[in-house]
């Protein structure tokens, strides 16, 4: 029953389900509606990871090696664990920058690097073809095998059937096509195939039903149970060994570690796990769902492995049987018709799975990353010129799709049948573990740049060639096997599977340890010693930084330069077609509240950069930059300048510092002007009491004279006595109001620097006399007695006459005032102190308290008498007097002790 | 019986003058040359009214208004602050410490002489 044609039939009945769920998803994409929204499918989405290499190999290699085909699966399991850390950045990272694929990735990481996008773009399709090769080994073999139901028959070695014969070919042109029809019906920007995603989840769904349902069947159905079956499986000696963890492994824990490590970068750096992981990814918390909802995808669909390895092993003891078919074999040899097919459907869906993503995101690769950055720099093309390059780009697209799924042919048909499909897909791995380094450096560490990716990826490319691919062809006898087994021109150290003499490895890690000790070498090495450009600088931030940068406005900043609108709009239309165009200037407009086409809109440094990202998305990071830069007139930036902008924290330490420092100025100079406010503040304080004070001292004497005034006014019949003590009084108040005047005038004078000073050279003996004799009358009527005491003869002294008989009458008033009543006593002495003479004028009154000595020479203390009340006088006296004898250089004090009468003295000195 | 009022103030020839004109409206006056005497001759004589200086040696008027105050005793007693210092905060402060008046100098006698009689009658 199960004949060719009917196999054929149900496999296109199947890829018909698919094509049509696809068209239905992105008939809901384009409504606006997404089935592809949720996390469920966007996790079953990500196990495009197993393909009929898990379907079919991995019971193969558990056949075996008993457990040893679990580092495959134990990898992405502890690799989605860190994806929190890990994918989380990357998929921010290429959602802000437009990434299409694992090329654009890396060359826009390295400052939109045109050459290292189309580096990794080769050696992504070179270490892919293997694995693409091993889908189709896979799905002619099943086919093969199956259309011989009901017996079981290996199929004939495939190099000696015809190639048109070749179900493998048939097969590659049949994906070829359904790729097409699948990815490149249409161009989109942000590079989504919401159609293909939703049938990759689909048929992971397929492939794990087909397998559970032989996992079931052998188990429960030849078996009585997992119990029943690992029992009869210890039962034979060979199998027993294979239960041990780790002793069935060849190469034993290095080959794990490795096999594990390599397993956890190929999750996140297969062009195909890249496309649907980050790619094709519509909402970043659907990573959350998908951390844990993969792993248990892995759990499950790895339950049944040992059991059906371990059935097939049991029912075909005699082998003849490829371990590989086990899954295929077991139900057609119990006569399971309907199973048969179904395992052959599972084996299909995984195959298709992995060729139409791996291919998609190949060929975007291919022609973002290869073929358009060639073109666009061929001149003679003007590629510039044409005004719609869409079918262009798509035409590219399906050319490399074909391409691929050829060149994948090829290696089959070279190199297909030397390996199992295990070790195939272990070659693959190896290749894109290449990429781990500058990817995972390129998101963490700054310092990571172009030349150094360069040397990285090509090292280690090279030591992968040399020790993966070049025993493949080999060993499938397209190169001289003395290579490998006696090393180039026979020298061992070179032996490419024991290179420098490294050997007891397994083949993968022994190419894994000097890949990456040549990729990682290369990479930081030359990382630390070249010098990045401006552009490298300005990636390098906004990926390592990508977390702390808001929007994708981030790498407008670094940009300078002129553009025009309709230029900008033109080159979006050459890529994206008209209508894309315009709904995405139409976009950018509204979130600028303007309307496209309607209001002006600034070609600036933000729409460049929104330009160039759309851009992007249809053509990748290195071929959109190439195509801005050729439509706008950008200023070159210098390395300083991008610099400056990078280190704006460091500016804002800067100017923060220098806000500090100008604070401390204010204040310093705050402190100061209040320091001056207070001294202001003093002296209006100051003069304040002075006005207060001269006030009180004027009202005084005018108090007495109007109140007498009034008196003698009010009061005709005053008698002839009292009017004339009244007059007196009103008299003396008189002359005390118009002293005080004078007085105040003239420390005003003095005070100001206005007093006119008349020197002269003096004899003081004369002055002194003459003083004494003005007074005489004074103390003749107080009863006093006076004596001077001076030399015979003294040095002269420069001075204003005037102003020092002013002072000595001063003195000598105060001496007068205070004497003893009635037997008053004043002692005036002149002395030569050697530089200056001394004048001391010496009263026998109460004395002077020592506290009140130091203000007796303040404007307006009077130190007054307690029984005799308050003397007469504006308290100007001494001080005005003191103020002259320091104008001409020499000093006034005071001497006294209570109740022994008072000196005071000063000096002036030799003129 | 005589009213009795005490002049407390430093300065002679008013005390000379309003000692004249209070003798002549017909009070008994006594006389304090500064703060303490002041005191002591409330203390002493109980006048009636009081003609007081601020700017007095030993204790200023306004301390001599706030101890009379002070007593419940003395509170009959009439305080007339005279002063040459005339701002508003020094008459405002004069009112507070319990003065029944505040008369600037220098002033009018009749004036003065019709508010102390106002006060006090003779």
């Amino acid at each position: 029953m199960l004949q060719g044609p009917v196999v054929i039939l149900a496999a296109f009945a199947y890829l018909g389900v698919l094509f049509a769920i696809a068209y239905y998803a992105d008939q809901r994409a384009d409504a606006g509606r997404p089935v592809i929204a949720n996390p469920y499918v966007y996790s079953l989405s990500l196990a495009v990871y197993a393909t009929a290499w898990t379907f079919y190999g991995s019971v193969g290699r558990a056949a075996s090696d008993g457990i040893g085909f679990l580092p495959i699966y134990i990898g992405p399991t502890l690799m989605i664990a860190l994806w929190w850390v890990v994918m989380r950045k990357i998929l921010r990272i290429s959602k802000q920058n437009r990434i299409t694929s694992l090329a654009d990735f890396i060359a826009s990481r390295y400052g939109k690097s045109a050459l290292l996008g189309g580096i990794v773009t080769v050696i992504a399709v070179i270490g892919i073809l293997p694995y693409i090769s091993l889908q189709l080994k896979a799905v002619s073999a099943s086919y093969l095998i199956l259309v011989q139901y009901p017996e079981v028959v290996m199929p004939p070695v495939l190099g000696e059937a015809s190639v048109r014969q070749d179900p493998a070919l048939w097969v590659a042109l049949l994906l070829a096509a359904f790729t097409i029809a699948f990815g490149t019906r249409h161009l989109d920007a942000a590079e989504h195939h919401q159609g293909m995603v939703a049938a990759i989840a689909f048929e992971s769904l397929v492939k794990l039903l087909a397998f559970l349902a032989v996992g079931i069947f052998v188990t429960f159905g030849l078996y009585n149970g997992f119990g029943d079956l690992f029992a009869r499986a210890a039962a034979v000696p060979k199998l027993k060994a294979m239960m041990t963890p780790l002793e069935g492994v060849a190469g034993g824990y290095a080959s794990w570690v490795w096999l594990t490590i390599l397993s956890m970068m190929a999750i996140m750096f297969l062009p195909r796990q890249f496309q649907v992981t980050v790619v094709e990814n519509l909402d970043e918390r659907h990573l959350n769902k998908a951390i844990w909802l993969f792993p248990v995808y892995m759990l499950a669909i790895n339950v049944f492995v040992l059991p059906i390895a371990f059935g097939g092993l049991l029912h075909f003891p005699e082998g003849g049987v490829d371990a590989d078919t086990f899954v295929l074999t077991l139900p057609m040899v119990e006569k399971q018709e309907g199973l048969a097919l179904l395992v052959f459907i599972g084996g299909l869906s995984a195959a298709t799975g992995m060729v139409i993503v791996e291919t998609i995101a190949l060929s975007t690769m291919v022609c973002n990353d290869l073929v358009m950055p060639v073109l666009l720099r061929m001149r003679s093309l003007a590629l510039n010129e044409k005004p719609d390059l869409t079918g262009l780009l798509l035409g590219i697209r399906r050319g490399a799709i074909v391409l691929i799924l050829l060149l994948g042919y090829l290696y089959f048909k070279l190199a297909g049948e030397a390996y199992a499909l295990v070790s195939i897909g272990l070659i693959s791995f190896a290749a894109v573990a290449q990429f781990a380094p500058v990817v995972l450096g390129g998101i963490f560490w700054k310092g990571g740049t172009r030349k150094g990716a360069l040397c990285g990826l090509l090292a280690g490319f090279a030591v992968w060639s040399y020790t993966l691919l070049l025993p493949a062809l080999a060993r499938s006898g397209w190169l001289p096997i003395g290579l490998l087994e006696q090393g180039p021109f026979g020298i061992a150290l070179l032996k490419p599977l024991a290179l420098f003499g490294l050997s007891g490895l397994d083949q993968i890690t022994h190419a894994m340890i000097w890949s990456m000790l040549a990729n990682i070498g290369g990479y930081v090495g030359v990382s630390l010693v070249a010098t990045p450009s401006v552009e490298e600088h300005r990636q390098a931030s906004l990926f390592v930084d990508v977390f702390r940068q808001g929007g994708e406005a981030g790498g407008a900043r670094f940009w300078r330069g002129t553009a025009s609108v309709p230029e900008l709009h033109s080159l979006l239309a050459r890529f994206l077609g008209a209508a894309a165009a315009d709904e995405a200037f139409e976009e950018y407009a509204r979130s600028r509240g303007r309307r496209w086409r309607r209001d002006p809109l600034d070609a600036d440094a933000e729409l460049v950069h929104y330009v160039e990202v759309k851009l992007a998305g249809a053509i990748g990071a290195a071929s959109a930059r190439v195509m801005v830069a050729s439509v706008v007139k950008e200023e070159a930036m210098t390395i300083d300048e991008v610099r400056t902008i990078l280190d704006e924290a460091s500016q804002v330490v800067v100017y923060s510092h220098r806000l500090e420092q100008k604070s401390r100025e204010l204040e310093a100079a705050t402190a100061e002007l209040r320091a001056a406010n207070e001294r202001l503040k003093e002296l209006d304080r100051l003069k304040d009491d002075f006005v207060s004070t001269v006030t009180h001292e004027l009202r005084t004497p005018l108090t007495s004279i109007r109140a007498f005034t009034q008196i003698l006014l009010e009061h005709p019949q005053v008698d002839a006595e009292q009017r004339s003590k009244f007059l007196g009084i009103i008299t003396k108040e008189t002359e005390r109001l118009t002293r005080l005047i004078n007085q105040v005038l003239d420390l005003s004078k003095i005070e100001s620097g206005k007093a006119e000073w008349r020197e002269s050279v003096l004899d003081l003996r004369e002055l002194i006399g003459d003083a004494v004799t003005g007074m005489s009358q004074v103390f003749e009527e107080r009863n006093i007695k006076v004596d001077v005491e001076v030399p015979a003869k003294v040095a002269p002294v420069r001075a204003d006459v005037d102003r020092i008989i002013q002072v000595m009458l001063n003195l000598l008033s105060n001496a007068a005032k205070f004497c003893e009543p009635g037997r008053g006593r004043v002692r005036v002495a002149l002395r030569d102190d050697g530089g200056a003479l001394r004048v001391e004028v010496r009263d026998n009154g109460p004395g002077i308290d020592p506290s009140d000595q130091g203000v007796i020479f303040d404007k307006f203390r009077q130190v007054g008498d307690t029984l005799t009340g308050k003397p007469h006088g504006s308290g100007l006296g001494l001080h005005i007097s003191r103020q002259i004898v320091e104008h001409f250089g020499g000093r006034m004090w005071v001497e006294s002790r209570v109740g022994e009468g008072a000196c005071f003295a000063f000096t002036l000195p030799h003129g | 019986m005589a009213k009795k009022i005490l002049i407390a103030d430093d300065e002679p020839n008013i005390v000379t003058a309003l000692e004249f004109l209070l003798q002549r409206s017909g009070y008994e006056v006594l006389i304090a040359r500064d703060g303490d005497e002041a005191l002591k001759t409330v203390e002493s004589a109980r006048p009636d009214l009081v003609l007081l200086d601020i700017m007095m040696p030993v204790r200023s008027g306004y301390e001599v208004c706030k101890r009379i105050r002070e007593r419940p005793d003395w509170a009959h007693i009439k305080v007339v602050m005279l002063s040459a210092k005339g701002r508003d905060a020094e008459v405002n402060k004069g009112m507070a410490m319990g003065a029944d008046l505040y008369v600037t100098k220098p002033f009018s006698t009749r004036e003065l002489m019709e508010k102390v009689k106002g006060l006090l009658p003779p």
